[in-house]
């Protein structure tokens, strides 16, 4: 990808949670996000997947400037970022908008929707009253919260789920963000209202050019909404790839695992036993050695992959992976 | 705010609100009353004040409306002044700079009890010569009492009760039975209807003149009696309405909302901040409050502000900054914050704007009915001697009555009046706040 197309560069990206006993006794770190590396390119929809428990929610919090990444660094259109300067970080906040996973939660329950509204253009200086009522009109109607009127005075209580969710994508894009990250934005939604909520998103991409990162454990949802996918185990970015060619082919043992585990409406599948890997998700305070699946890989090679960490292969253009299995393949080709 | 409107709506649907409104507000009316009526600087003026301003009151009289509920009436207060009654004065010149003035006062007497007490007061102007006046008394049945003979100084005072002279002509009767009692009676018996009191004197100099006033003291006074020292207790229980009020508010904002304020600061920024908030509360837990009060009042000052100050100072470290420091550590976590620092909302924004607003549903009722207990902390600094020196509280009257033994003098109305309005406020407050309580925090609703 060529450098202007780029909006977001992590490199290297590490988030660790200091453990203390007692308040003061350091016993160790929770390595939430361990050596993320990836790229984002401008009005790109990208995915990360993975089990709970795996990081996915702290790189993205990590990505909005809410956790202070202990090593690596984010290159947010063409600036390195400074998490120490407050005024570079509100500016950078500004351009990036958050969706959250409980809209009920996200949405201050003593603030009207006016309110919720005008907090996010009030911090970040807009002062005239006129602009300020102008663009939040402007971002009800992007959510399709009209008329706009009659939504304006409301609390978050007298909205219904969807509405309320609307609602924070509303307070996401106020501020003309140029990325949205979308923290399993419909999780706790109702069936019926998932598809309108990520077609808005899609809508709302396409109409400003806004890149998302969509972070979900729904692989269903995936196919329909992103352009890539990355798919987390263990702290780290294992496989990415574009979406078709992932859910088609996928590489990484995880990934054929997780793939595999989508449920099927098939009746067959009442007499079909799936193959699904055993053990439990990685300790993050105490990943194991080399490669953070391999006490549940079927496919795992003694001595390689429970001693050294897999690099990032690049299996074909756009699809790489992270995994010993592909180590030759690769090294043949571009011998 | 919308939902305090609702909620406030809500509020009237419960009996035990509106009464307690209706009592707020009837001490709210009195406080306005006792500040518009009278400046605090006559009201203190008045309570420190001795024999001189509270002349012609009685000494530790009933409220005068027990008369309603009484067959036999005891008599209240009458007062007979040249200065007041033009009428009742005449001057007669002599020749030779020589004047006789001559003062009559028909005593109207209906009542079934004897006076108090009865005294002339009189003030004489003069240059050399001092004027000399001669005093005496007419009954209803024609007999003539004299009352004295006496040269006048610029004030003089008689205290016709405690005249020994006055009470051996009266067959060993005290003046107040003696100069009403029926002559005919076995046991001393009210003659009623009216009396005249004559005083003739003569002043020899043209400038010279006299004023009389009579006072016929009577048992009862006023809406709320007196005290020991003459004092009308109303004047105590007027203006100790404002102070009540305005020091429970006060204190109860103090100790209520700074300790809300720093449990929230604690808990948001956390640390050791948070540390240190917490080991300060847990010190001032263990303090005694009671016993430091008692000894700044002791060995510093007394005066209200100072020792309220200092309570509120030393609860702003309270307990409740563990409950507070609880419900905030909860809210700290909710998507919402998460969210309002994903725009960039400053710490001080997210713990005002956005924590603080959360708390309000429990920290409202919570403040109400904090009031009276800071009322009643007053109350109880006064009964144990702490209470300020210069200001008329309810607390001061209940400890005035303690130490000059209103109960066992059976001087009920005394302890009864300030007793009741410090309950009646208690009382108010407390419904008030609980019903708040309940609309607040809907949970409690079924309760």
């Amino acid at each position: 990808m060529s450098d202007n197309s780029v909006l977001l560069r992590v490199e290297d990206l590490h988030t660790w949670f200091e453990l203390r006993r007692f308040g003061f006794f350091r016993i160790g770190h929770v390595r939430a996000v361990d050596g993320v590396n990836c790229v984002l390119g401008r009005g790109e929809a990208v995915a990360v997947v993975g089990e709970s428990g795996c990081g996915k929610s702290t790189l993205a919090r990590t990505i909005l400037g809410l956790y202070t990444p202990t090593k690596g660094r984010i290159v947010f259109d063409g600036k390195v970022l400074d998490t120490k300067d407050d005024k570079a970080m509100q500016a950078y906040r500004a351009q990036v908008g958050y969706v959250q996973q409980d809209p009920f939660g996200a949405l201050p329950p003593f603030m009207d929707v006016r309110r919720i509204l005008d907090e996010p253009l009030v911090i970040n200086g807009v002062k005239d009253p006129k602009e300020r009522d102008a663009r939040i009109r402007q971002a009800l109607e992007d959510v399709r919260l009209t008329p706009v009127d009659d939504f304006l005075g409301k609390f978050p209580h007298q909205l219904s789920g969807g509405q309320q969710q609307r609602l924070v994508i509303a307070r996401a894009i106020i501020l003309k963000p140029k990325l949205i990250v979308a923290d399993e934005p419909v999780s706790m939604l109702d069936a019926s209202v998932r598809v309108e909520i990520l077609q808005l998103l899609r809508r709302l991409q396409e109409a400003y050019g806004i890149s998302i990162i969509y972070i979900t454990h729904d692989l269903s949802t995936v196919r329909f909404f992103s352009e890539r996918i990355f798919v987390m185990y263990g702290a780290k970015i294992i496989e990415q790839a574009k979406t078709r060619d992932l859910l088609d082919n996928p590489q990484h043992p995880y990934t054929r695992a997780l793939l595999n585990a989508i449920p099927d409406p098939d009746p067959d599948n009442a007499h079909r036993f799936r193959e699904v890997p055993g053990g439990e998700p990685p300790s993050l305070m105490n990943p194991p050695s080399g490669c953070r699946f391999h006490p549940r890989c079927p496919a795992i090679i003694r001595g390689k992959c429970d001693a050294q960490i897999p690099p990032d292969l690049e299996l074909e253009p756009a699809h790489k992976v992270a995994c010993w299995l592909y180590a030759d393949n690769v090294q043949r080709e571009s011998a | 705010m919308n939902w305090m409107r609702t909620n406030l709506k809500l509020l009237t649907s419960y009996p035990s609100a509106l009464a307690g409104l209706v009592v707020i507000l009837a001490l709210v009316i009195m406080a306005v009353y006792a500040m518009v009526s009278m400046p605090l600087s006559e009201a203190i003026n008045l309570w420190r004040a001795g024999e001189g301003i509270w002349q012609d009151t009685p000494r530790n009289a009933a409220p005068a409306w027990l008369n309603v509920f009484r067959r036999e009436k005891l008599p209240v207060t009458q007062v007979y002044d040249t200065t007041q009654m033009p009428g009742s004065k005449t001057v007669e010149s002599l020749g030779g700079g020589l004047k006789e003035i001559r003062v009559v006062f028909p005593v109207e007497y209906a009542y079934d009890g004897f006076p108090q007490e009865i005294s002339v007061f009189t003030t004489a102007q003069f240059e050399q010569a001092r004027p000399n006046l001669t005093m005496y008394w007419l009954t209803p049945d024609g007999r003539e009492i004299p009352l004295g003979n006496e040269t006048l100084r610029a004030s003089e005072s008689f205290r016709l009760s405690q005249d020994t002279r006055l009470s051996r002509r009266l067959r060993n009767q005290p003046a107040e039975i003696g100069l009403f009692a029926d002559p005919g009676a076995p046991s001393p018996t009210v003659l009623k209807g009216t009396y005249q009191f004559v005083a003739e004197g003569i002043v020899f100099e043209d400038a010279a003149d006299i004023d009389v006033k009579l006072v016929v003291y009577g048992q009862l006074h006023g809406l709320a009696g007196t005290d020991h020292r003459r004092r009308d207790i109303m004047v105590a229980l007027l203006w100790g309405t404002p102070i009540a009020l305005a020091m429970g508010f006060v204190a109860a904002v103090g100790a209520t909302v700074s300790t809300m304020l720093i449990a929230a600061v604690g808990a948001w920024y956390g640390g050791w901040v948070d540390e240190l908030i917490q080991r300060i509360t847990e010190v001032h837990l263990i303090l005694p409050i009671l016993p430091i009060l008692i000894m700044v009042g002791t060995l510093y000052n007394r005066s209200l502000v100072v020792i309220m100050g200092l309570f509120v100072l030393l609860s702003v470290f309270s307990g409740g900054i563990k409950t507070y420091r609880a419900l905030f550590l909860q809210i700290k976590e909710a998507p919402y914050i998460e969210g309002a620092r994903s725009y960039s909302a400053s710490n001080m924004r997210i713990v005002f704007r956005y924590m603080v607003p959360r708390v309000l549903p429990v920290l409202i009722p919570q403040f109400v009915t904090l009031i009276p207990s800071f009322v009643f902390l007053e109350a109880t600094l006064a009964v144990l001697g702490l209470g300020d020196p210069l200001l008329p509280t309810w607390g001061k009257v209940l400890w005035e009555a303690e130490t000059n033994g209103a109960l066992f003098n059976g001087h009920y109305y005394w302890v009864l009046a300030p007793s009741v309005l410090l309950l009646v406020t208690g009382l108010g407050f407390s419904m008030l706040g609980f019903t708040l309580d309940r609309v607040f925090n809907p949970r409690l609703r079924g309760l």
